[in-house]
């Protein structure tokens, strides 16, 4: 951004720095009177008042007592250190406005403020007039505001290190022979004191593993936290019987240690992006309200309220809430949200227009022909696709293993009892216990989410976020890829804009350039970016007519930029166009005038993103490739060419068709990896093995997928999935080597050397190196799959 | 060695103070966001906020 002459990185840092230049630095206090940002906010006002209907406000507020409330707004203009500090001290701003606090992670802001002197409406507006407009959408009144299980996780971790902490200090007295040489009255104080305070860790800490364990035994999936439970309770109960017979003091320390790092493996795993969400549908980019036409006037409603034939205004920017008519005005929609395709269409009177485009230039009017849940876009969502919930990955390498790994320890414990039962009974139970607790396979337990939580977060480096650990597993598993084309393989580039006709002088392009600048339509802002060397002049008498082009007075000369029909009504002399019409078969023009006379056309068109020719020839070394695009097949020999001989093309894909058509090549038993964009995507996205939302920039709208990429990463996909199964390579090494201290712990167990200290010292050295080996071998992977390897080698030189 | 049977409870005591203060850390929502605070720090009067605003009860003392 640009003010003054100063660069700023953000609205904030400007904000504040206007602030400051117009009160001093010391001045700040008296903003309250400051009349600039008040007349801003009573027009803002207006557009926020839906959110003083009783049952909008109630939604939305956290917390309210009749004098204070509490609303937390999703403000995603939250950029830097400037922002927090302007949006915390909101209260100078404002009366009745008390604490502001901002998460800068999840770009939210709680506020209280007194009811009695602020409203909601004047909050957002408030906020609006700074520069933070909140995003209120449809989701954001059914959000379950539940507590994040995070902060229960640490409070379990807090109990087991605790409780592993005290009952270490006890131990390590017993093992240094405290008991020989002291009074042998400590053994079993300790051993009490230690068999307490193991007490809540079983409960409590370890209690997400009995819930799992159970889950697990009633489904007759044995997933990993089977055989751990086992082990756990062998654990305590062969302590309980030691310390309630004086016979010792059992393996507390063993068990508290165990639990403790299993939650440590949690905690790594379960990191998430909270800037990102992966379950965003319709409803999150949905507003709240739309201004219904009424007789007496406009009045903001709520989108639940919108019923079939009524009168809705549309403004510039703003989204089309259900399929519907054109009613008044000159429609421009942008459905880059749907499709992914960036050119906006034009739509005359009558015209019908699916819910989810964007309305670009001036005001329209609209009668609603469906209901907001039946329309063409979000009827998609009522597909039985979005109503499964996925459960735990049964396929994954680890409960694969588990299923068979359970059986052979339960009937390995089984059998050790059962040689013994003849002879001793009591040798025969402590064969069987020694055998469960020997197996608990917590190294095992440590190594996947190590592994793939190290490669979480060498992919995060790269822009790439999946929604868990899991994910990588799938991608290695992924044996079809299918792509999107708009938006996912092509791209609306810089490059591709190409001027056709006479070339234009330095001082035209400038022109051109400051012209362009002013209008925010899509084609405007590509010609302004793809000429953003030039120089820039004044504007004059700057016009634009929408859906027709822009003009203005640039250094005394009359520039035009727009459709052909449109210039033609200007031009001074007769034009003949002698071009060649072909070669804009795919592309928009943009047409240029100056002075009446007819310069030439800009061409503005997709072209296939850079390098992802080789990313696809790589692919599709390993990998079936299919395309599925919502487009004309007109350019099917290029894609062809591109995405290799073998490969299926299908165009004309409805976002149902793109739904069916995976469901089809999974029931053929392929494990299918869908990489697209816009809400179109979406069912796709959805019923895929692995679905890659890809996004221009991260944090913007994306539908809900398992992956959400930025789009300058699509060349890396190949990359990218040789590092996913180099992972899961390393997790099947780290597998088989903890399995390698479940033999060495077996052998002591079997010749009855198994005793606590053995136990203590075992465990933890085993988790220790596995988790090492793991993330290490996870490291040199990404190295080889040359993850980050030669583009960045090539910028820096 | 019989100060044992004193140190013992009593040290456990102090344990369990520390793990009372990490609770109250935890479930007053210390962390939950562990990044702004680290920006907010090098605002100079982060003081100011509190001075002078309204009382009011902890941001995420309402759901616990």
């Amino acid at each position: 951004m640009r003010q003054q002459g100063r660069d700023f990185c953000c609205h904030g840092c400007c904000t504040v720095f206007e602030l400051l230049q117009e009160n001093g630095l010391g001045d700040f206090y008296r903003l309250a009177d400051r009349p600039g940002v008040q007349v801003k906010q009573a027009t803002a006002r207006d557009r926020f008042a839906f959110l003083d209907e009783p049952a909008v406000r109630d939604s939305l507020l956290d917390f309210s007592d009749g004098r204070l409330a509490r609303v937390t707004f999703h403000v995603p203009a939250v950029h830097c250190v400037a922002c927090v500090w302007l949006l915390e001290n909101l209260f100078k701003l404002a009366e009745g406005i008390g604490q502001s606090v901002v998460d800068f992670e999840k770009k939210n802001i709680s506020i209280t403020f007194e009811t009695g002197k602020m409203s909601l409406s004047g909050l957002a507006a408030l906020l609006t007039s700074i520069g933070y407009e909140p995003t209120l959408r449809l989701d954001s009144l059914e959000k379950p505001r539940a507590r994040s299980a995070k902060g229960s996780l640490y409070l379990k971790l807090g109990v087991a290190g605790f409780a592993f902490g005290n009952i270490m200090l006890f131990s390590i007295c017993l093992y240094s022979g405290m008991d020989r040489f002291s009074a042998p009255t400590f053994k079993p104080l300790f051993g009490w004191a230690s068999l307490a305070l193991a007490l809540p860790v079983m409960v409590y800490s370890a209690g997400d593993y009995w819930r799992a364990a159970w889950l697990g035994f009633r489904q007759r999936a044995f997933t990993i936290d089977f055989p751990i439970a086992l082990g756990l309770v062998a654990l305590f109960a062969q302590s309980l019987y030691e310390v309630g017979t004086g016979s010792g003091v059992g393996y507390l320390d063993s068990l508290t240690g165990l639990v403790l790092f299993l939650l440590i493996g949690r905690i790594f795993q379960d990191q998430t992006y909270q800037r990102l969400s992966f379950d965003r549908d319709y409803k999150s980019f949905f507003p709240l309200a739309v201004r219904r036409v009424e007789t007496a006037g406009e009045s903001s409603v709520p989108l639940s309220e919108l019923a079939v034939g009524d009168r809705v205004r549309l403004r510039h920017g703003e989204l089309v809430p259900a399929d519907a008519r054109v009613r008044e005005g000159a429609a421009l929609i942008d459905y880059s949200f749907v499709t992914g395709e960036s050119e906006p269409v034009q739509r005359g009177m009558d015209e019908v227009l699916y819910a989810g485009g964007q309305q670009v230039g001036g005001g329209i009017e609209l009668e609603i022909i469906k209901p907001v849940s039946q329309s063409y876009l979000t009827s998609l969502w009522s597909h039985e696709t979005f109503a499964k919930t996925r459960g735990p990955d049964l396929n994954s390498v680890l409960n694969r293993f588990s299923r068979s790994f359970t059986l052979g320890v339960i009937s390995l414990a089984f059998a050790a009892g059962a040689w013994w039962w003849s002879q001793d009974v009591s040798r025969a139970i402590r064969a069987f216990t020694s055998v469960l607790i020997v197996a608990c396979p917590c190294a095992l337990a440590l190594s996947v989410p190590f592994a793939l939580g190290t490669a979480q977060r060498l992919l995060g480096r790269l822009n790439v976020f999946t929604r868990n650990a899991n994910v990588l597993e799938a991608l290695a598993r992924v044996d079809e890829i299918v792509f999107d084309k708009t938006g996912t393989l092509t791209t609306a580039g810089n490059d591709s804009v190409e001027f056709c006709g006479s070339p234009l002088t330095r001082d035209e392009r400038g022109w051109i350039h400051s012209l362009a600048g002013r209008s925010t339509h899509p084609h405007s802002v590509r010609l302004a970016n793809h000429l953003m060397d030039e120089p820039t002049a004044g504007v004059e008498s700057f016009r634009e007519v929408v859906g027709a082009g822009i003009e203005g007075e640039v250094d005394g000369r009359k520039v035009l930029l727009g459709s052909e029909a449109w210039l033609k009504l200007h031009l001074k002399a007769e034009w003949n166009p002698a071009m060649d019409r072909s070669s804009m078969a795919d592309r928009s023009p943009v047409h240029v005038a100056v002075d009446g006379e007819h310069r030439g056309v800009f061409l503005l068109g997709n072209t296939v993103r850079d390098k992802a020719a080789g990313m696809l020839e790589e692919l599709s070394e390993r990998h079936e490739l299919t395309l599925l695009s919502g487009d004309h097949d007109r350019e099917r020999e290029q894609f062809q060419a591109l995405l290799g001989q073998r490969a299926r093309l299908h165009f004309e894909q409805s976002p149902i068709d793109k739904l069916t058509a995976i469901e089809t090549r999974q029931k053929a038993g392929r494990s299918v990896m869908m990489v697209g964009d816009g809400l179109n995507d979406a069912g796709a996205l959805r019923q895929s093995d692995v679905g890659i939302a890809v996004v221009e920039e991260v944090g913007r709208f994306s539908p809900a997928s398992d992956v959400i990429m930025e789009a300058s990463t699509v060349p890396q996909l190949a990359s990218l999935l040789r590092f996913a199964r180099g992972s899961v390579a390393v997790v099947w090494v780290s597998i088989v080597l903890s399995l390698l201290y479940n033999v060495v712990g077996l052998t002591f167990a079997a010749t009855g050397r198994l005793s606590p200290i053995v136990c203590a010292i075992l465990m933890p050295l085993s988790s220790i190196t596995v988790v090492t080996f793991a993330c290490a071998a996870v490291n040199w992977t990404a190295r080889r799959a040359n993850l980050f390897g030669s583009p960045n080698k090539e910028h820096s030189s | 060695m019989t100060a044992i049977y004193l140190m013992l409870p009593v040290s456990l005591l102090l344990a369990l103070i520390f793990l009372i203060a990490y609770f109250w850390c935890v479930r007053s929502g210390q962390y939950d966001d562990t990044h702004t605070p680290s920006l907010r720090i090098l605002s100079d009067d982060a003081g100011a906020v509190k001075a002078t605003s309204i009382p009011t009860e902890n941001p995420s003392a309402k759901n616990s």
